[in-house]
Protein backbone atom coordinates (compact mmCIF):
# COMPACT_ATOMS: atom_id res chain seq x y z
CA UNK A 1 0.00 0.00 0.00
CA UNK A 2 1.09 3.83 -0.99
CA UNK A 3 2.44 5.87 2.24
CA UNK A 4 -0.18 8.46 2.14
CA UNK A 5 1.26 10.37 5.47
CA UNK A 6 4.44 10.12 7.62
CA UNK A 7 5.98 12.18 10.56
CA UNK A 8 10.00 11.73 11.30
CA UNK A 9 11.31 12.77 14.69
CA UNK A 10 8.31 15.82 14.64
CA UNK A 11 7.80 17.31 18.25
CA UNK A 12 5.39 19.54 19.61
CA UNK A 13 6.40 22.58 22.23
CA UNK A 14 3.51 24.90 23.30
CA UNK A 15 4.99 27.80 25.34
CA UNK A 16 8.52 29.04 25.87
CA UNK A 17 11.03 28.05 28.64
CA UNK A 18 10.88 25.92 31.39
CA UNK A 19 7.14 26.54 31.73
CA UNK A 20 6.55 25.19 28.45
CA UNK A 21 4.83 22.26 27.67
CA UNK A 22 6.28 19.07 25.52
CA UNK A 23 2.82 17.95 23.75
CA UNK A 24 4.56 15.57 20.87
CA UNK A 25 8.11 14.45 21.78
CA UNK A 26 9.85 12.87 18.87
CA UNK A 27 7.33 11.20 16.96
CA UNK A 28 7.47 9.33 13.96
CA UNK A 29 4.77 7.69 11.93
CA UNK A 30 4.02 6.22 8.64
CA UNK A 31 0.70 5.73 7.19
CA UNK A 32 -0.48 3.49 4.69
CA UNK A 33 -3.47 4.82 2.84
CA UNK A 34 -6.72 2.75 3.43
CA UNK A 35 -5.63 2.41 7.05
CA UNK A 36 -7.61 2.87 10.42
CA UNK A 37 -5.35 3.77 12.97
CA UNK A 38 -6.44 4.52 16.66
CA UNK A 39 -4.47 6.85 19.08
CA UNK A 40 -5.23 5.69 22.47
CA UNK A 41 -3.61 6.83 25.58
CA UNK A 42 -4.60 8.80 29.05
CA UNK A 43 -5.16 12.51 28.67
CA UNK A 44 -3.40 15.24 28.29
CA UNK A 45 -0.95 11.96 26.21
CA UNK A 46 -0.53 13.74 23.00
CA UNK A 47 -3.71 11.99 20.65
CA UNK A 48 -4.79 15.47 19.88
CA UNK A 49 -2.02 17.09 19.16
CA UNK A 50 -0.75 14.14 17.30
CA UNK A 51 -4.15 14.81 14.71
CA UNK A 52 -4.11 18.66 14.92
CA UNK A 53 -0.28 18.30 13.72
CA UNK A 54 -1.13 15.83 10.77
CA UNK A 55 -4.12 18.03 9.76
CA UNK A 56 -2.24 21.26 9.42
CA UNK A 57 -3.41 22.91 12.77
CA UNK A 58 -0.27 22.61 14.12
CA UNK A 59 3.57 23.16 13.00
CA UNK A 60 6.09 21.17 13.99
CA UNK A 61 8.60 22.49 17.25
CA UNK A 62 11.29 20.07 15.02
CA UNK A 63 10.75 16.99 12.58
CA UNK A 64 8.83 16.65 9.85
CA UNK A 65 5.60 15.82 8.93
CA UNK A 66 4.90 14.99 4.81
CA UNK A 67 1.46 14.36 3.11
CA UNK A 68 0.49 14.04 -0.54
CA UNK A 69 0.02 17.32 -1.58
CA UNK A 70 -2.92 15.86 -3.14
CA UNK A 71 -4.56 14.59 -0.36
CA UNK A 72 -7.80 15.85 0.95
CA UNK A 73 -8.58 15.68 4.53
CA UNK A 74 -10.90 16.79 7.09
CA UNK A 75 -11.16 16.58 10.27
CA UNK A 76 -13.87 15.96 13.12
CA UNK A 77 -13.80 17.99 16.29
CA UNK A 78 -15.80 16.28 19.75
CA UNK A 79 -17.60 19.40 20.09
CA UNK A 80 -18.46 20.64 16.44
CA UNK A 81 -18.61 24.06 15.70
CA UNK A 82 -22.09 24.66 13.76
CA UNK A 83 -22.92 28.47 12.67
CA UNK A 84 -25.90 30.24 13.03
CA UNK A 85 -27.20 28.70 9.75
CA UNK A 86 -29.22 25.94 8.52
CA UNK A 87 -27.64 22.04 8.57
CA UNK A 88 -27.09 22.02 4.86
CA UNK A 89 -25.50 25.41 4.29
CA UNK A 90 -23.37 23.91 7.28
CA UNK A 91 -22.58 21.65 5.31
CA UNK A 92 -21.97 23.73 2.14
CA UNK A 93 -19.40 26.26 3.90
CA UNK A 94 -17.02 23.53 3.84
CA UNK A 95 -17.13 22.82 0.36
CA UNK A 96 -17.77 26.42 -0.55
CA UNK A 97 -14.48 26.98 1.77
CA UNK A 98 -12.49 24.77 -0.86
CA UNK A 99 -13.72 26.43 -3.69
CA UNK A 100 -17.19 24.91 -4.22
CA UNK A 101 -19.62 27.85 -6.02
CA UNK A 102 -22.45 27.98 -3.78
CA UNK A 103 -25.34 26.78 -5.23
CA UNK A 104 -23.37 23.77 -6.49
CA UNK A 105 -22.26 23.44 -2.63
CA UNK A 106 -25.73 23.67 -1.32
CA UNK A 107 -26.97 20.31 -3.15
CA UNK A 108 -23.91 18.43 -2.57
CA UNK A 109 -24.59 19.57 0.72
CA UNK A 110 -27.99 18.30 0.47
CA UNK A 111 -26.83 14.77 -0.66
CA UNK A 112 -24.22 14.78 2.38
CA UNK A 113 -27.17 14.71 4.52
CA UNK A 114 -28.87 12.29 2.87
CA UNK A 115 -25.89 9.75 3.54
CA UNK A 116 -26.00 10.37 7.26
CA UNK A 117 -29.83 10.17 7.33
CA UNK A 118 -30.48 14.01 7.75
CA UNK A 119 -32.22 15.09 4.67
CA UNK A 120 -35.22 15.74 6.10
CA UNK A 121 -33.50 18.28 8.96
CA UNK A 122 -31.54 20.23 5.89
CA UNK A 123 -33.51 23.57 6.43
CA UNK A 124 -33.12 23.47 10.57
CA UNK A 125 -31.14 25.64 12.66
CA UNK A 126 -27.89 23.68 13.18
CA UNK A 127 -27.83 24.96 16.71
CA UNK A 128 -31.45 23.24 17.40
CA UNK A 129 -30.23 19.95 16.44
CA UNK A 130 -29.55 17.20 19.05
CA UNK A 131 -25.83 16.68 19.95
CA UNK A 132 -25.91 13.63 18.31
CA UNK A 133 -27.77 15.21 14.69
CA UNK A 134 -25.19 18.18 15.09
CA UNK A 135 -22.44 15.30 15.00
CA UNK A 136 -23.82 13.89 11.70
CA UNK A 137 -23.98 17.10 10.47
CA UNK A 138 -20.04 17.72 11.20
CA UNK A 139 -19.58 14.26 9.83
CA UNK A 140 -21.51 15.07 6.31
CA UNK A 141 -19.48 18.04 6.38
CA UNK A 142 -16.45 16.15 6.41
CA UNK A 143 -18.13 13.45 4.44
CA UNK A 144 -18.85 16.08 1.63
CA UNK A 145 -15.43 16.97 1.19
CA UNK A 146 -14.43 13.48 0.16
CA UNK A 147 -11.65 13.00 2.04
CA UNK A 148 -9.11 10.99 1.75
CA UNK A 149 -7.90 10.94 4.98
CA UNK A 150 -10.42 11.56 7.86
CA UNK A 151 -8.90 12.36 10.99
CA UNK A 152 -11.60 12.33 14.03
CA UNK A 153 -10.35 13.74 17.79
CA UNK A 154 -13.15 11.68 20.03
CA UNK A 155 -15.94 11.81 17.46
CA UNK A 156 -18.52 10.36 20.23
CA UNK A 157 -17.01 11.24 23.55
CA UNK A 158 -19.77 13.75 24.37
CA UNK A 159 -22.63 11.61 23.33
CA UNK A 160 -25.40 9.77 24.78
CA UNK A 161 -24.82 6.04 24.28
CA UNK A 162 -27.80 5.55 21.33
CA UNK A 163 -26.14 8.75 19.61
CA UNK A 164 -23.07 7.40 20.06
CA UNK A 165 -23.88 3.80 18.41
CA UNK A 166 -25.08 6.09 15.43
CA UNK A 167 -22.41 8.48 14.77
CA UNK A 168 -19.92 5.30 15.46
CA UNK A 169 -21.78 3.32 12.61
CA UNK A 170 -21.69 6.03 10.41
CA UNK A 171 -17.79 6.44 10.82
CA UNK A 172 -17.45 2.84 9.89
CA UNK A 173 -19.90 3.01 7.08
CA UNK A 174 -17.64 5.94 5.77
CA UNK A 175 -14.59 4.25 6.39
CA UNK A 176 -15.87 1.18 4.56
CA UNK A 177 -17.35 2.35 1.86
CA UNK A 178 -14.94 5.59 0.97
CA UNK A 179 -12.21 3.80 -1.98
CA UNK A 180 -8.98 3.88 0.53
CA UNK A 181 -9.84 6.24 2.83
CA UNK A 182 -7.83 6.48 5.92
CA UNK A 183 -8.63 6.76 9.08
CA UNK A 184 -7.24 8.52 12.05
CA UNK A 185 -9.42 8.72 15.11
CA UNK A 186 -8.80 9.57 18.94
CA UNK A 187 -10.88 7.13 21.33
CA UNK A 188 -10.92 6.58 24.99
CA UNK A 189 -13.77 4.35 23.73
CA UNK A 190 -11.26 0.56 23.50
CA UNK A 191 -14.61 -1.32 22.20
CA UNK A 192 -15.27 1.19 19.44
CA UNK A 193 -11.36 1.12 18.71
CA UNK A 194 -12.17 -2.91 18.23
CA UNK A 195 -14.46 -1.92 16.12
CA UNK A 196 -13.45 0.50 13.88
CA UNK A 197 -9.28 0.23 13.73
CA UNK A 198 -6.68 -1.63 11.87
CA UNK A 199 -4.05 -0.64 13.56
CA UNK A 200 -3.42 0.86 17.00
CA UNK A 201 -0.95 3.60 18.36
CA UNK A 202 -0.62 4.19 22.31
CA UNK A 203 0.57 7.28 23.39
CA UNK A 204 2.19 8.30 27.02
CA UNK A 205 3.37 12.21 27.74
CA UNK A 206 4.01 13.01 23.57
CA UNK A 207 5.67 9.50 22.89
CA UNK A 208 4.09 6.23 21.11
CA UNK A 209 4.83 3.70 23.05
CA UNK A 210 3.32 1.21 21.28
CA UNK A 211 1.97 0.61 17.51
CA UNK A 212 0.30 -2.91 16.86
CA UNK A 213 -2.17 -4.54 14.82
CA UNK A 214 -5.68 -3.94 16.46
CA UNK A 215 -5.34 -8.23 16.95
CA UNK A 216 -2.03 -7.61 18.88
CA UNK A 217 -2.87 -4.93 21.08
CA UNK A 218 -5.94 -6.59 22.22
CA UNK A 219 -4.88 -10.58 22.42
CA UNK A 220 -1.62 -12.10 22.53
CA UNK A 221 0.80 -12.10 24.79
CA UNK A 222 2.65 -9.34 22.76
CA UNK A 223 1.34 -6.05 24.52
CA UNK A 224 1.74 -7.68 28.28
CA UNK A 225 5.30 -8.30 27.23
CA UNK A 226 6.73 -5.82 25.10
CA UNK A 227 4.59 -2.86 26.58
CA UNK A 228 3.41 -2.81 30.30
CA UNK A 229 1.96 0.51 30.33
CA UNK A 230 -0.10 0.01 27.43
CA UNK A 231 -1.71 -3.35 28.70
CA UNK A 232 -2.32 -1.72 32.14
CA UNK A 233 -4.24 1.12 30.10
CA UNK A 234 -6.46 -1.33 28.36
CA UNK A 235 -6.79 -3.52 31.52
CA UNK A 236 -8.12 -0.21 32.69
CA UNK A 237 -5.49 -0.48 35.75
CA UNK A 238 -3.20 2.47 34.60
CA UNK A 239 -2.79 5.06 37.47
CA UNK B 1 -38.12 81.24 39.39
CA UNK B 2 -39.81 78.55 37.55
CA UNK B 3 -39.78 75.40 40.11
CA UNK B 4 -38.79 71.73 39.04
CA UNK B 5 -42.36 70.74 38.74
CA UNK B 6 -43.41 73.70 36.69
CA UNK B 7 -40.89 73.05 34.19
CA UNK B 8 -41.59 69.38 34.05
CA UNK B 9 -44.62 70.18 33.10
CA UNK B 10 -44.12 72.63 30.23
CA UNK B 11 -41.18 70.49 29.14
CA UNK B 12 -44.21 67.75 28.29
CA UNK B 13 -46.18 69.99 26.84
CA UNK B 14 -43.51 70.84 24.85
CA UNK B 15 -42.62 66.92 23.84
CA UNK B 16 -46.70 66.11 23.54
CA UNK B 17 -47.32 69.27 21.79
CA UNK B 18 -44.41 68.25 19.05
CA UNK B 19 -43.08 71.82 18.94
CA UNK B 20 -40.92 72.32 15.61
CA UNK B 21 -37.69 73.58 17.69
CA UNK B 22 -37.66 70.43 19.71
CA UNK B 23 -38.25 68.30 16.88
CA UNK B 24 -35.65 69.96 14.71
CA UNK B 25 -32.91 69.29 17.44
CA UNK B 26 -33.84 66.00 17.97
CA UNK B 27 -34.11 65.13 14.37
CA UNK B 28 -30.73 66.43 14.00
CA UNK B 29 -29.30 65.00 17.07
CA UNK B 30 -30.51 61.32 15.60
CA UNK B 31 -29.13 62.36 12.13
CA UNK B 32 -25.59 63.10 13.01
CA UNK B 33 -25.21 59.80 15.74
CA UNK B 34 -27.12 57.54 13.12
CA UNK B 35 -24.47 58.56 10.42
CA UNK B 36 -21.55 58.88 12.83
CA UNK B 37 -22.58 55.37 13.86
CA UNK B 38 -23.00 54.03 10.71
CA UNK B 39 -19.78 55.21 9.29
CA UNK B 40 -18.32 53.44 12.70
CA UNK B 41 -19.18 50.58 12.47
CA UNK B 42 -18.82 49.91 8.95
CA UNK B 43 -15.04 50.21 9.80
CA UNK B 44 -14.99 49.09 13.09
CA UNK B 45 -16.88 45.99 12.66
CA UNK B 46 -14.40 45.13 9.94
CA UNK B 47 -11.16 46.29 11.49
CA UNK B 48 -12.14 44.72 15.09
CA UNK B 49 -13.49 40.96 13.57
CA UNK B 50 -10.01 40.98 11.85
CA UNK B 51 -7.88 41.86 14.84
CA UNK B 52 -9.68 39.48 16.51
CA UNK B 53 -8.38 36.50 14.40
CA UNK B 54 -5.05 37.94 12.82
CA UNK B 55 -1.65 37.34 14.82
CA UNK B 56 0.97 39.73 13.87
CA UNK B 57 4.41 41.69 15.75
CA UNK B 58 3.19 44.50 17.33
CA UNK B 59 -0.75 43.61 17.64
CA UNK B 60 -0.44 43.52 21.91
CA UNK B 61 0.68 47.10 21.81
CA UNK B 62 -2.20 48.07 18.99
CA UNK B 63 -4.68 46.29 21.33
CA UNK B 64 -3.45 48.44 24.33
CA UNK B 65 -4.07 52.12 22.32
CA UNK B 66 -7.72 50.73 20.74
CA UNK B 67 -8.25 50.30 24.51
CA UNK B 68 -7.01 53.80 25.66
CA UNK B 69 -9.43 55.41 23.34
CA UNK B 70 -11.64 53.55 24.60
CA UNK B 71 -11.39 55.86 27.72
CA UNK B 72 -10.55 59.06 25.57
CA UNK B 73 -13.13 62.10 26.84
CA UNK B 74 -15.53 63.29 23.86
CA UNK B 75 -13.97 67.08 24.48
CA UNK B 76 -10.59 65.66 23.54
CA UNK B 77 -11.56 64.42 20.57
CA UNK B 78 -13.23 67.15 19.64
CA UNK B 79 -10.29 69.20 20.12
CA UNK B 80 -8.19 66.81 17.78
CA UNK B 81 -11.29 67.43 15.26
CA UNK B 82 -11.42 71.04 15.82
CA UNK B 83 -7.11 71.20 15.11
CA UNK B 84 -7.53 68.65 12.40
CA UNK B 85 -10.74 71.19 10.53
CA UNK B 86 -9.96 74.53 11.46
CA UNK B 87 -8.62 76.99 8.76
CA UNK B 88 -5.08 76.49 9.54
CA UNK B 89 -5.13 72.83 10.39
CA UNK B 90 -4.19 69.39 7.56
CA UNK B 91 -8.42 69.51 7.12
CA UNK B 92 -9.31 72.75 6.86
CA UNK B 93 -9.60 73.39 3.32
CA UNK B 94 -12.37 71.21 3.43
CA UNK B 95 -14.38 73.93 5.60
CA UNK B 96 -16.08 71.37 7.84
CA UNK B 97 -15.48 72.85 10.63
CA UNK B 98 -19.10 74.49 12.71
CA UNK B 99 -20.77 71.70 9.79
CA UNK B 100 -23.12 68.64 10.18
CA UNK B 101 -19.92 66.99 8.88
CA UNK B 102 -17.71 68.09 11.11
CA UNK B 103 -20.36 66.20 14.26
CA UNK B 104 -20.19 63.47 12.56
CA UNK B 105 -16.40 63.07 11.84
CA UNK B 106 -16.21 63.90 15.98
CA UNK B 107 -18.81 61.20 17.00
CA UNK B 108 -17.52 58.84 14.54
CA UNK B 109 -13.71 58.87 15.57
CA UNK B 110 -15.05 58.66 19.27
CA UNK B 111 -17.15 55.32 18.71
CA UNK B 112 -15.00 53.87 16.14
CA UNK B 113 -12.69 52.61 19.42
CA UNK B 114 -15.27 51.52 21.02
CA UNK B 115 -17.01 49.55 18.28
CA UNK B 116 -13.74 48.32 17.19
CA UNK B 117 -12.17 46.96 20.62
CA UNK B 118 -15.63 45.72 21.32
CA UNK B 119 -15.66 43.91 18.32
CA UNK B 120 -12.39 42.54 18.60
CA UNK B 121 -13.08 41.05 22.18
CA UNK B 122 -16.70 39.24 20.61
CA UNK B 123 -14.66 38.06 17.87
CA UNK B 124 -11.60 37.05 19.68
CA UNK B 125 -13.38 35.00 21.79
CA UNK B 126 -15.19 33.07 19.15
CA UNK B 127 -11.86 32.52 17.39
CA UNK B 128 -10.60 31.00 20.91
CA UNK B 129 -13.58 28.87 20.49
CA UNK B 130 -14.06 27.39 16.87
CA UNK B 131 -11.10 29.01 15.21
CA UNK B 132 -9.54 25.80 14.69
CA UNK B 133 -12.97 24.67 13.26
CA UNK B 134 -13.40 26.73 10.74
CA UNK B 135 -8.99 26.73 9.80
CA UNK B 136 -9.86 22.75 9.52
CA UNK B 137 -12.44 23.37 7.27
CA UNK B 138 -9.88 25.62 4.99
CA UNK B 139 -11.13 29.49 6.16
CA UNK B 140 -8.04 32.00 6.36
CA UNK B 141 -8.18 33.88 9.07
CA UNK B 142 -10.07 36.80 6.74
CA UNK B 143 -12.52 34.83 5.87
CA UNK B 144 -12.51 33.24 9.30
CA UNK B 145 -12.84 36.85 11.34
CA UNK B 146 -15.90 37.66 8.72
CA UNK B 147 -17.48 34.43 9.40
CA UNK B 148 -17.21 34.51 13.00
CA UNK B 149 -18.35 38.08 13.03
CA UNK B 150 -21.18 37.27 10.95
CA UNK B 151 -22.15 34.53 13.95
CA UNK B 152 -21.75 36.62 16.59
CA UNK B 153 -24.35 39.06 15.34
CA UNK B 154 -26.53 39.40 17.55
CA UNK B 155 -23.56 40.36 20.29
CA UNK B 156 -22.31 42.56 17.30
CA UNK B 157 -25.91 44.07 17.61
CA UNK B 158 -25.45 45.41 20.86
CA UNK B 159 -22.24 46.88 20.24
CA UNK B 160 -23.81 48.58 17.41
CA UNK B 161 -26.89 49.75 20.31
CA UNK B 162 -23.90 50.46 22.65
CA UNK B 163 -21.64 52.64 20.17
CA UNK B 164 -25.06 54.92 19.07
CA UNK B 165 -25.88 55.51 22.98
CA UNK B 166 -22.19 56.65 23.52
CA UNK B 167 -22.76 58.59 20.56
CA UNK B 168 -25.94 59.99 20.98
CA UNK B 169 -25.50 61.05 24.48
CA UNK B 170 -21.56 62.94 24.29
CA UNK B 171 -21.88 66.94 24.53
CA UNK B 172 -18.20 67.58 24.34
CA UNK B 173 -17.16 66.65 20.78
CA UNK B 174 -19.79 68.15 19.31
CA UNK B 175 -19.90 71.52 21.05
CA UNK B 176 -16.24 71.93 20.25
CA UNK B 177 -16.49 71.14 16.13
CA UNK B 178 -20.07 71.86 15.78
CA UNK B 179 -20.23 75.52 17.52
CA UNK B 180 -24.02 74.95 18.91
CA UNK B 181 -25.68 77.10 16.03
CA UNK B 182 -29.32 77.38 16.26
CA UNK B 183 -31.25 75.37 13.42
CA UNK B 184 -27.99 74.25 11.82
CA UNK B 185 -25.63 72.52 14.31
CA UNK B 186 -27.53 72.27 17.55
CA UNK B 187 -28.49 68.52 18.68
CA UNK B 188 -30.32 67.62 22.06
CA UNK B 189 -26.82 67.64 24.10
CA UNK B 190 -25.92 70.71 23.22
CA UNK B 191 -29.11 71.84 23.45
CA UNK B 192 -29.41 71.03 27.01
CA UNK B 193 -25.96 72.68 28.36
CA UNK B 194 -26.72 75.74 26.57
CA UNK B 195 -31.14 76.34 27.21
CA UNK B 196 -29.58 75.41 31.34
CA UNK B 197 -27.17 78.09 31.33
CA UNK B 198 -29.57 80.39 29.40
CA UNK B 199 -32.23 79.19 32.71
CA UNK B 200 -34.73 78.04 29.98
CA UNK B 201 -35.38 75.05 31.78
CA UNK B 202 -38.37 73.12 30.07
CA UNK B 203 -36.55 73.14 26.84
CA UNK B 204 -33.36 71.73 28.57
CA UNK B 205 -35.99 69.34 30.47
CA UNK B 206 -37.72 68.37 27.02
CA UNK B 207 -34.36 67.45 25.35
CA UNK B 208 -33.62 65.58 28.42
CA UNK B 209 -36.79 63.67 28.91
CA UNK B 210 -36.30 62.87 25.18
CA UNK B 211 -32.82 61.89 25.37
CA UNK B 212 -33.24 59.75 28.78
CA UNK B 213 -36.08 58.44 26.49
CA UNK B 214 -33.50 57.68 23.80
CA UNK B 215 -31.33 55.34 25.81
CA UNK B 216 -34.42 53.86 27.78
CA UNK B 217 -35.49 52.50 24.18
CA UNK B 218 -31.96 51.19 23.48
CA UNK B 219 -31.29 50.37 27.06
CA UNK B 220 -34.70 48.00 26.31
CA UNK B 221 -33.39 46.76 23.12
CA UNK B 222 -30.18 45.80 24.42
CA UNK B 223 -32.10 43.48 27.24
CA UNK B 224 -34.31 42.12 24.63
CA UNK B 225 -31.93 40.71 22.02
CA UNK B 226 -30.11 39.70 25.27
CA UNK B 227 -33.01 37.15 26.23
CA UNK B 228 -33.76 36.55 22.74
CA UNK B 229 -30.15 35.78 22.32
CA UNK B 230 -30.15 33.88 25.57
CA UNK B 231 -33.37 31.59 23.85
CA UNK B 232 -31.73 31.09 20.91
CA UNK B 233 -29.03 29.41 22.77
CA UNK B 234 -26.30 31.87 22.23
CA UNK B 235 -24.42 34.04 25.37
CA UNK B 236 -24.21 37.86 25.84
CA UNK B 237 -21.06 38.82 25.27
CA UNK B 238 -19.16 39.95 29.06
CA UNK B 239 -17.59 42.63 27.30
CA UNK B 240 -20.21 43.59 25.45
CA UNK B 241 -22.58 43.73 28.72
CA UNK B 242 -20.15 45.54 30.41
CA UNK B 243 -19.92 48.22 28.16
CA UNK B 244 -23.75 48.82 27.83
CA UNK B 245 -24.15 48.50 31.55
CA UNK B 246 -21.44 51.29 32.11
Amino acid sequence: MTTCLSLRNASVHYGAGSGGVHALRDVSLQVSAGERIALVGANGCGKSTLLRLVHGLLTPSCGMVQRDSNARQAMLFQRPYLMRFSAQSNVALGLWLRGTPWSLAKSQALEALQRVGLADMAHRPANKLSGGQQQRVALARAWALAPQILLLDEPTASLDPHAKREVEALIGELAHNGPGMTLLFASHNLGQVKRLATRVLYLEQGRILADLPVQDFFGGTLLQTSYPEAHLFVKGELV
Amino acid sequence: MTTLSDSAGTALDLVVSLDPVLLSIVWRSLAVSATACLIACALGLVLGAWLGVTRFTGRGAVLTVLNTFLAIPSVVVGLLVYLLLSRSGPLGFLGWLFSFKAMVLAQTLLVLPVVTALTRQVVEDAENLHGEQLASLGARPLVRSLLLAWDERYALLTVVIASFGRAISEVGAVMLVGGNIDGFTRVMTTAIALETSKGDLPLALGLGLILLGVVLLLNAATGLLRRWRERQGGYASAAVQMQVST
